[in-house]
């Protein structure tokens, strides 16, 4: 039995990199700072190590070879999930580039109302160690910040020392839409967050109001979704008098249509109390199982965040038509090739051929023509991972010897065969 | 494996080689005084009368890492005019402003380059830089670490620490970010953003720590000489884009005592604030300076017309800048109490006043810089211009009456407010040679690249000489990567992989004690998992890190 330390998450997307697990042959035990997302992804058992092809036992080369063939006769491939490492993506998006196929990351469409934002108007954003060590304001809109991360507000908010606040307490947490679901937000010295509660679906509302009482817009109604005017202009003038303060958001709890111009609001607010001399910043929730990664993998590839179609010899980016769900409702695609590291939730139904690398347990209402199961990334094998805030890519360990291969192994043997057979 | 070049017209400075025909053997990827007696020659290319130099080298070039991504995702209709379809050898992308990694690599390649370094890595973003590096295809690669606006470096400097210690501080961030040099943006100026300062002149304070930008560079100075470093402190100074900051610009080159000192991109650094617009070319005083002070090099950071992003880690200047924007989106970042970026798409017009002298105060720089072996040729890609332009400036510096045409269409007041059409300077094959091979090698301190001496590697560039010289430095004939055919007639023919390039200079070991208590204390990830490790660069089987040595430490 061995214990190791400094073990860092590729889950819960905030970087939490203190992890203490107990390793005992393929079983981990998380003994130190583990949380409710953490904890049970670390602990969940090694099962199936061995591939199927048609639901059959077989060697490693034999599906790899099946799945080689299956990818060879098809005319429009469709890797979806994109759940993986640093390594797993670039082996990916090459194995995509020599087929001729479309690549869309699970979590697109949540990160598509903040890349729709981003490419409309652009932002401002901060990064964990900011927020951590200058933040006195921080306004949470919309989502639930310690179900996203059970360990936010211990580890960036209620820290017991900051460079740049006497007294990190003191920090102002403001909710507007969503209530915390527990108390984490809630100040070490007993003093609860601040919450404007309304509807998901108000929040475009709201943040519309935001924005224009940022512009100094003079509004012709005192309320909006139930909350008075005078409370959100109160937002407004605690950032203006800020000396850091913070928007965050969670794209995937925005789960309204065009959600991204909520976004886009928010966005523009924070920009404008730059403009009009403090400081603010922006603060985008994500980074886990691999989202971040995909993208910024895809971007450096190809240009273009990952949704993007090879079909034509060159990327193309279209962030609605190649979604794995319209491609495979509108027979578009004719094999799905998925890749889910992290967790063992099943791929989407479909009749067409399916070849799954998936983590170790993964089970299936329709069998996979080849299901190979694949390391997850920071316990079976090292790789490098992104967090939440884009500039911080973290180093994952290898933490046992389960054999299990990694992504980036298998696709780079199934793009061998390829390599060869079109010799 | 013998290759012999057979005839060329060779421009190597370091051996003072102009212009003389030549054999060039090459063994097993490097160059050979001669052919060995008992060895066959494998391959022979019958280069009379074509112009033979070294793989070019740009010394800055913003190749990898976050804000080049940022750039990227913020621009899809930029890379969508520009596809680049795959081949049976080469990878698909997109090119432009931004290009994809492997287009990066196959589009400097066709152009002669065979190494390119980024300016700009963030030590907690240099895993990012690495990574895309590592996917730039052909080229050798390395980065300058950013410091100075880090709260490590300012906490150390309000406490007085001494400079061994800062020292300390130094190779522990170039040994752990793996970078080949150390690099100051806006000294101070970014870490004074965060806290609302919205300008830092040169001896203006911090607001929170007692510190100024010209402490910060005397400081860095000493530590880059002091580690024996051979590449000088690479400085992008205060005030950029600023008119009248040539003040600050010769200040800094006064105050530096002397101390080796690369201002990069200092086009940028050199407006006035005379005329009717309130702003006007500083290129002689500072071509003045530069030439009267030998401690200081320069590459200019061109501009050029056309769209382009500018991706800069001085989050001041750019949140500045945002309102040229062009198409109207931006991004600001401030980041990990370490540094911050800044990415802002920009149209430079020939029209467009500003624009226009810009132009012109980039050209009159080149010319006016006597010494050839201190100043570079950039754009500071992508922010002048991008690095696909690069011959097209060569014919600008070549090409007087080329020069002259063009100037002729800029607009008329910037054409009154520029010196350009008075300076008869051309540059040389030779000249050319040492800003973009010879110099380049030498400032960065390259061991065996950047000239075509016997035990260099075989990094090799073959032109056919034309008198237009866009079209003949658009196209070689030949590139030779490693003493392996690269490119043939302007197309990439066989892919290989570059080295990335590092210096490691020694530190006292309990500088990690202090910032094991410093990440534990305000970070968000444990030092451990912060260092880069040499696997990282080599585990994928096609990365390799070359060490180059250092001077005697002082």
């Amino acid at each position: 039995m061995i214990e190791i330390t400094e073990v860092p998450s590729p889950f819960c997307g905030i970087g939490t990199d203190d992890l203490i697990i107990q390793v005992e042959g393929d079983a981990l035990k998380v003994k130190a700072n583990g949380c409710a997302v953490n904890t049970p992804a670390f602990e969940l058992p090694v099962t199936d190590t061995q591939p199927r092809v048609n639901g059959q036992p077989v060697s490693l080369e034999t599906a790899v070879t099946r799945a080689a063939e299956l990818l060879s006769n098809t005319r429009q491939p469709l890797f979806g999930g994109c759940a993986t490492d640093v390594n797993g993506m670039r082996t990916l998006l090459s194995l995509a580039d020599r087929t001729g196929g479309v690549v869309d990351n699970i979590a697109f469409n949540f990160a598509r109302r903040n890349l729709l934002a981003l490419q409309d108007t652009g932002w401002m954003n901060t990064t964990l160690a900011e927020l951590k060590n200058r933040c006195d304001v921080l306004l949470i809109v919309g989502v639930d910040l310690e179900g996203f991360a059970p360990r936010f507000f211990e580890r960036y908010l209620w820290n017991a020392e900051s460079m740049h606040l006497s007294d990190t307490g003191s920090r102002e947490i403001i909710y507007l839409g969503k209530a915390p679901s527990g108390s984490a937000s809630t100040s070490p010295a007993g003093r609860p967050a601040t919450v404007l509660p309304c509807a998901d679906a108000d929040l475009p509302d709201v943040a519309g109001v935001l924005s224009a009482l940022v512009k100094g817009k003079v509004l012709q109604t005192q309320t909006v979704a139930g909350l008075a005017i005078a409370d959100l202009q109160a937002i407004i003038d605690k950032f203006r008098a800020a000396k850091y303060g913070v928007i965050c958001w969670g794209a995937a709890a925005l789960a309204f249509d065009q959600a991204e111009l909520t976004v886009q609001a928010l966005c523009s607010v924070v920009k404008d109390i730059n403009t009009q001399g403090a400081r603010c910043s922006g603060f985008p929730l994500g980074g886990r199982e691999g989202d971040q990664t995909a993208n910024q993998v895809c971007g450096w590839t190809t240009g273009y965040p990952a949704r993007v179609s090879f079909a034509r010899g060159y990327p193309e980016y279209d962030p609605y038509l190649f979604e794995t769900a319209s491609m495979l409702n509108n027979n578009e695609a004719d094999v799905l090739f998925w890749v889910q590291t992290f967790n063992t939730n099943q791929p989407p139904q479909t009749a067409l051929p399916t070849i799954v690398l998936g983590r170790s347990g993964m089970t299936f209402a329709k069998e996979p023509d080849v299901f190979i199961p694949v390391g997850t990334p920071g316990i079976d094998h090292a790789g490098s991972a992104y967090r939440l805030d884009n500039v911080v890519a973290i180093r994952l360990k290898k933490l046992r010897d389960s054999g299990l291969p990694s992504t980036a192994q298998v696709l780079t043997a199934i793009e061998q065969l390829l390599q060869v057979s079109s010799c | 494996m013998l290759i012999k070049l057979t005839g060329g017209t060779v421009y190597d400075p370091t051996n003072g080689i102009d212009g003389q025909k030549q054999d060039i053997y090459i063994q097993d990827g490097r160059i050979v005084a001669a052919a060995p007696a008992d060895l066959p020659i494998d391959r022979e290319y019958d280069l009379n009368g074509k112009v033979v130099m070294s793989g070019a080298i740009d010394l800055h070039t913003h190749i990898g890492g976050g804000k080049g991504n940022i750039s990227r995702t913020l621009l899809p209709e930029d890379h969508r005019m520009d596809p680049v379809a795959r081949t049976a050898i080469t990878r698909s992308g997109n090119g432009h402003a931004m290009p994809s990694t492997y287009v990066t690599g196959y589009r400097y390649a066709e152009m002669g380059y065979t190494a390119a370094f980024e300016p700009a890595v963030l030590p907690v973003n240099a895993r990012q830089a690495h990574m895309e590096m590592a996917d730039i295809p052909i080229l050798d690669k390395g980065g300058y670490v950013m410091l100075g606006s880090d709260d490590f470096l300012l906490r150390m400097l309000t406490a007085k620490k001494d400079q061994n210690a800062i020292n300390d501080y130094v190779a522990w961030t170039l040994q752990a970010a793996k970078g080949i040099g150390i690099k100051v943006v806006n000294a101070g100026g970014i870490n004074a953003f965060k806290f609302n300062q919205r300008k830092l002149d040169l001896d203006e304070k911090n607001s929170h720590y007692d510190v100024t930008p010209r402490q910060i560079l005397q400081t860095l100075s000493r530590a880059v000489k002091e580690l024996g470093l051979t590449h000088p402190l690479h400085v992008h100074g205060c005030n950029l884009g600023v008119p009248g900051n040539i003040e600050t610009t010769l200040n800094t080159i006064q105050g530096i005592e002397g101390l080796p000192l690369h201002l990069t991109h200092i086009q940028f650094h050199s407006y006035g604030k005379e005329g009717d617009y309130k702003f006007s070319s500083g290129a002689a005083q500072i071509a003045e300076a530069i030439n009267r002070n030998k401690n200081i090099t320069a590459d200019v950071g061109q501009v050029l017309f056309g769209q382009t992003v500018t991706a800069s880690g001085d989050s001041m200047r750019q949140h500045y800048n945002h309102r040229f924007a062009s198409p109207n989106k931006w991004v600001c970042m401030d980041i990990e109490c370490d540094a911050g970026c800044g990415i802002v798409p920009f149209k430079y017009r020939d029209q467009n006043f500003v624009n226009a002298l810009q132009w012109a105060i980039g050209l009159e720089i080149f010319l006016l810089v006597e010494d050839p072996w201190r100043i570079f040729l950039t754009t500071d890609h992508p922010n002048g211009a991008p690095f696909m332009s690069y011959p097209h400036l060569i014919r600008l510096l070549m090409d007087k009456s080329f020069r002259n045409d063009m100037l002729a269409t800029i607009h008329p007041d910037a054409q009154k407010m520029t010196t350009l059409a008075s300076i008869d300077r051309e540059y040389s094959f030779r000249e050319i040679a040492i800003l973009t091979r010879a110099g380049a090698a030498r400032i960065i301190g390259l061991k065996d690249r950047g000239a075509l001496s016997p035990g260099n590697w075989a990094d090799i560039t073959v032109y056919t000489e034309n008198a237009d010289r866009q079209a003949m430095f658009s196209k070689p004939d030949y590139v030779f990567k490693d003493g392996e055919l690269v490119v043939k007639d302007g197309e990439v023919v066989h892919v290989k992989w570059g080295t990335t390039h590092v210096v490691r200079p020694d530190f006292d070991k309990s500088i990690e004690q202090d910032l094991q208590k410093y990440f534990d204390r305000f970070l968000t990830m444990k030092l451990g998992n912060f260092k880069i490790s040499d696997d990282e660069i080599t585990e994928d089987g096609r990365g390799s890190i070359t060490v180059h040595p250092l001077k005697e430490r002082a």
